[in-house]
């Protein structure tokens, strides 16, 4: 295999996985064995692995979210060794790989925790209430017509960087299952502050802010209290800067916004 | 509801009015440490009491004072409703393993329980010095020649004897403690929370609230350790104080 390490040795390892049928059902952790992984696998080919084998067993696999597997889309969500995408900084979990963990290592692995993510089946959660949190503003309204021209509003760099970095946010989560308080605080600051600083968004500014930190606040996020966990977890390194941004783009808008409701 | 209660009652807005409140605090601290360093100087207490009857008497002092009030009560009040927020938004169901100290610092996590600890002591504290100087009336008089003030009550004395005590010293001292790691997340997080973060500024504000809770906490403790360990009954330095502090107290 092209890249992959002669010797690495594969590995036995030991998981410790949460278990849950449905919503409603209590769940639990159940052990499993998995052998021969290879160090080269991604953490969630390993996971593939133990599905294959549970399968052969005639036993239901383990659901878990994922979809592009390269890093950009935000769905896996694994919760391992009691860190957001596991202990490795930066990385989302399918970015995440076995060289990372020793052979005999006892890995444990749990869905997102927060009221406002029920987990759907085993370690797959339910994230519309981000969806939701964005419909409720995190966009920009476009008018139908001609195109409008690339550089016809010019927007210096140092902003269109800055608007860019907040604009990484893949939405996968790890802020609010890292967060003692499961504040979803630093998702909504990225793009409160992403669209703060583009002209494009300033048209919506006021209402997209109020109406964002209205919906975080009915989905039942908590409140943040500048812990940082947030920001340590985050694998595209969303930072507390945008959190201070939102903070003050709300106090600006409820102040001088015309929504007196 | 009105878009003013709305807004202090969203999530931010609670925020808001914890870092308001706690700055606020911040700056009482300041003013009480102050006052309060006059127990060092030595004249049986002179200064200290008759800096303690104007801040009980002064009118201007007197209104000022519920401002006081008003900043304990929605600090603590917000407090009880964000952390029961929080609680209930992290769920039921907790997590089998979670290393949050790899992600972050103690005292973060944990102002409930650093704010407790003060809001305990806060109250002993209350019910010693100020119930008993403001509405019990049952503390000794400071005599004397002077007629302007031989009847100002004697809080000197007080202070003195409470700091012979040795439990008291040691809620002094572990509340000070908490009140350090308190500040130490506090000072910073007031700023981040009011938006005033920036690259130039936000590190800056970080050390000195870090000074600030060191300096806060230590001189704050330093009162009930010196009359406990060098001083009698009197609140005179004992002989067997060290050198140092004979040389600092002879300056005064």
């Amino acid at each position: 295999m092209a890249g992959s390490n002669p010797n690495a040795k594969p590995m036995n390892l030991t998981l410790k996985v949460w278990r849950q049928p449905n919503r409603q059902a209590q769940g639990q952790i159940v052990e499993y064995h998995v052998k021969d992984i290879s160090p080269d696998m991604s953490f969630l080919e390993m996971l593939d692995v133990l599905n294959e084998d549970l399968l052969h067993a005639g036993q239901d696999p383990v659901a878990f979210d994922h979809d592009c597997r390269e890093g950009i889309c935000g769905s896996c969500d694994l919760f391992i060794n009691g860190r957001s995408h596991g202990p490795e900084k930066g990385t989302t979990t399918c970015q995440l790989h076995m060289r990372k963990f020793s052979d005999g290592d006892t890995i444990t692995i749990e869905p997102w925790r927060a009221n406002a993510f029920p987990v759907n089946k085993d370690l797959s959660v339910d994230r519309s209430a981000f969806d939701r949190i964005i419909q409720a503003g995190g966009y920009v309204s476009v008018n139908t017509g001609g195109a409008p021209d690339g550089n016809e509003i010019p927007i210096p760099k140092e902003i269109a960087d800055r608007a860019f970095e907040a604009a990484t946010c893949i939405g996968c989560g790890a802020c609010v299952a890292a967060c003692k308080n499961a504040s979803a605080m630093l998702f909504v600051s990225a793009k409160v502050s992403q669209l703060a600083l583009l002209p494009q968004g300033n048209v919506e500014r006021k209402t997209r802010v109020e109406n964002m930190v209205a919906q975080m606040d009915k989905e039942g996020f908590g409140a943040c209290t500048n812990i940082g966990s947030c920001a340590a977890e985050c694998p595209v390194g969303i930072s507390l800067e945008n959190i201070a941004i939102l903070n003050r783009e709300f106090l600006a808008a409820k102040a001088t916004s015309n929504n007196l409701a | 509801m009105s878009w003013i209660t709305k807004t202090l009652t969203s999530s931010i807005g609670r925020k808001i009015i914890m870092a308001v409140t706690g700055l606020f605090l911040c700056t009482f601290l300041v003013v009480h440490l102050i006052g309060n360093l006059q127990l060092f100087k030595h004249d049986q207490g002179a200064a200290f009491n008759t800096y303690s009857h104007f801040m009980g008497t002064n009118p201007i002092i007197r209104t000022i004072e519920w401002g006081l009030v008003l900043g304990f009560g929605f600090h603590i009040f917000e407090a009880l409703v964000l952390t029961r927020r929080n609680k209930t938004a992290r769920g039921a169901q907790g997590y089998v393993s979670n290393h949050s100290e790899q992600n972050s610092e103690w005292t973060s996590r944990n102002m409930g329980i650093l704010g407790s600890i003060i809001l305990i002591f806060l109250l002993v504290h209350l019910y010693n010095f100020f119930w008993r100087a403001r509405f019990a009336g049952d503390l000794p008089k400071m005599g004397g020649a002077d007629p302007l003030t031989s009847d100002y009550d004697n809080l000197y004395m007080a202070v003195v004897s409470s700091f012979h005590i040795w439990w008291y010293v040691l809620l002094y001292v572990a509340a000070q403690i908490s009140l350090g790691y308190h500040l130490w997340h506090g000072f910073r997080s007031g700023f981040q929370t009011l938006g005033l973060n920036h690259r130039k500024y936000t590190p800056l504000i970080k050390y000195v609230g870090y000074v600030f809770a060191v300096v806060v906490s230590a001189g704050f403790a330093s009162m009930p350790l010196y009359f406990f360990l060098f001083t009698n009954a009197q609140g005179e330095m004992a002989a067997n104080a060290p050198a140092i502090l004979q040389t600092v107290a002879s300056a005064f």
